[in-house]
């Protein structure tokens, strides 16, 4: 009797692949499925929706990586972002669109700023932490304010879309959007198999007890700077990318405001699980869009929703998935 | 000339100053005591304003308004405490932050619901209209003085507050090892609701003392939440002396730094690069020394010993 229980439930079950990767296959199943079923609908204003997720879902993606599996509490993570919007920005301020010339720049710009500020900040635990990064999200803010020939506190529009080895590859969409898509599946896998390395393996290790890591005689900080530096620069292509999108350059991109909406897509999707991060950047930013449609208090409803989430859904979004579908 | 501004920048940032200590002295407590980040200090800081606002209009005296708004914004953070807060203890940190953030969301919302978008105004006491001629050609508005001596006088009264009586010692105790403390028959849920109650209460004076100088508008305190973090960590976080000393540090070099910094980078720079350089560097100089300060002192001026 019992083992005719089990073996059906054997046989009903979907293989242990495809459950433990469902939410990411969903996921990454949806956003491919977008553009072909936006053309039905209001085409240009699904599409630059859901480009603005994927976006923030690289930006998640890459502060995951240090605060889910490092712990390390970044409040300033939306600086990047803007070293990456501006880079394309300034370049183009300029007269150069050219977005082999404008990438690296936008990575290298990134690395630089993390690799400075990482370097310093890592020398503090905790909340201190928290604390000195926010310091310098808020100098590169500043930065961006103060300068004025790049528009200053308003910004600066710019006069296209970056151009592909000269030509005006991204000005479609639907091009921009494949491109965004390829930039966050890429940025997924490589963080799925920077943290399963041996590598990630460190870092973990250093959340859940780094003097035990110390003591076996890893070089922590060296391990921790890397990954900051590694997060930084992952963001940075998300402010490449958020730049074409909007078209749109400005400070606005580094407030400490967003930083903090970058911590909450991370916590309200689940922590530590990547597609916790990307499942997180878009609740966030679809409530935000389509909240404000049934009252123009929405803040009063999404802000006690956070505050439920945390008070009764441990684990973020993905956490209460995870009860809902049960022992799985 | 020039000495004269500076006399009033100092006096101006000495105001920030006091304001910055008032916000922080509960801030720094409810941290230390309770190593809880509560980002919804800032929004105690708006309703205190609009409450002082809102009284100040129905009594037609600003003194009773202000009675009436410090009593409401001791309630309103005595409800949010027990509401909300007092679950939220025992969690991580980053929970600690979603929710103080859902918190900010809702406030910020809901102040304009209730009193509407556009900024308040609350006119200037009657008492104390005018400006006092401090010096030959320094005029100062008395209400402005009236914010820095208030702000002193709750300095004082604090400080006697924690380092003379029973409660002041038990929270002190609290912030070093609040589980000693409990171990030792305090009841800690009730010493962490009166250390709230009492910060909300100053956050809400320091918004209803501004209320009539600065414009009363949601979001008000979004900005001033983020300087208060700086003060009470350049302090060292738990200290409400080094809340106080890093409160009108921060005040004076934001204050001035703001008004003399590009002057002072033109004296080495040519004229177009420095006043470039200075809008850059002034905004900056309170972060460079929060960064400067946790560099060589990675738990503040004054941490408290644990």
């Amino acid at each position: 009797m019992e083992k005719a229980v089990v073996s059906s439930s054997e046989t009903a079950a979907p293989p242990a692949f495809l459950r433990r990767e469902a939410v990411p296959l969903l996921l990454f199943a949806l956003l491919l499925v977008v553009p072909f079923v936006a053309r039905f609908f209001a085409e240009s204003y699904l599409l630059s929706l859901f480009m603005r997720v994927m976006i923030f879902a690289i930006a998640a993606l890459s502060l995951d990586l240090i605060l889910g599996y490092g712990a390390l509490v970044s409040f300033g993570h939306a600086a990047f972002l803007g070293f990456g919007a501006y880079a394309v920005g300034i370049l183009a301020a300029h007269g150069i669109t050219e977005a082999t010339l404008q990438l690296p720049l936008a990575l290298l710009s990134s690395a630089v700023f993390a690799l400075v500020t990482g370097a310093l900040s890592l020398r503090t635990k905790g909340v201190y932490f928290i604390m000195i990064t926010l310091a310098f999200g808020q100098m590169a803010f500043f930065l961006a304010v103060s300068l004025a020939a790049y528009g200053g506190d308003d910004g600066m529009t710019l006069p296209g879309r970056s151009r592909l080895f000269g030509l005006p590859l991204l000005e479609d969409d639907r091009a921009l959007y494949a491109l965004i898509f390829l930039a966050l599946g890429g940025c997924y896998l490589l963080s799925r198999s920077l943290v399963i390395s041996r590598f990630g393996r460190v870092i973990r290790g250093a959340r859940e007890n780094p003097q035990r890591m110390a003591a076996i005689g890893f070089p922590l900080f060296r391990y921790q700077l890397t990954m900051y530096v590694i997060a930084g620069t992952m963001c940075g292509l998300a402010g490449f990318l958020f730049a074409n999108q909007t078209g749109f350059v400005s400070p606005a991109y580094m407030t400490w405001q967003r930083s903090g909406e970058l911590i909450v897509m991370v916590v309200l999707g689940g922590l530590g699980s990547l597609h916790g991060a990307i499942l997180g950047a878009a609740a966030f930013l679809l409530l935000e869009e389509w909240l404000p449609d049934f009252t123009e208090h929405w803040k009063m409803i999404f802000g006690p929703f956070l505050v439920l989430v945390v008070l009764f859904a441990r684990g973020g979004l993905l956490g209460a998935l995870r009860r809902i579908g049960g022992r799985g | 000339m020039s000495l004269t501004l500076l006399y009033v920048q100092t006096l101006n940032g000495l105001q920030l100053g006091v304001l910055l200590f008032l916000i922080a002295a509960g801030l720094t407590l409810v941290f230390g005591v309770m190593d809880f980040i509560n980002l919804a200090h800032g929004v105690q800081y708006m309703v205190g304003a609009y409450l002082a606002a809102m009284f100040t209009a129905l009594t037609g005296s600003f003194f009773l308004g202000l009675i009436l708004a410090l009593a409401t914004a001791l309630a309103f953070g005595l409800v949010l405490e027990f509401l909300v807060f007092r679950h939220l203890y025992s969690r991580d940190h980053l929970d600690q932050v979603l929710a103080t953030f859902g918190i900010i969301l809702f406030l910020n919302q809901a102040v304009k619901l209730i009193w509407g978008a556009a900024p308040l105004s609350v006119p200037i006491p009657e008492a104390l209209t005018g400006s006092v001629k401090l010096m030959d050609g320094l005029l100062y508005p008395i209400y402005r003085l009236a914010i820095i001596g208030s702000g002193l006088a709750i300095a004082v009264l604090l400080g006697i507050l924690v380092s003379r009586t029973r409660i002041g010692m038990l929270v002190r105790a609290g912030a070093t090892n609040a589980a000693m403390v409990s171990a030792l028959g305090v009841d800690i849920g009730k010493l962490f609701m009166i250390v709230f109650g009492f910060g909300a209460m100053l956050a809400g004076f320091a918004g209803a003392m501004v209320a009539p100088v600065l414009s009363v508008e949601p979001g008000m305190g979004d900005n001033l939440l983020i300087l208060t973090f700086v003060v009470i960590v350049i302090g060292g976080i738990g200290s409400v002396r080094g809340a106080f000393i890093a409160a009108i540090l921060v005040g004076l070099v934001d204050t001035l730094g703001r008004s003399f910094g590009p002057a002072l980078l033109a004296a080495v720079m040519n004229p177009s690069a420095a006043s470039q350089a200075g809008r850059a560097l002034a905004p900056m100089l309170i972060y460079i020394l929060m960064a400067a300060v946790l560099f060589f002192r990675p738990a503040g001026l004054f941490p408290v010993r644990k």
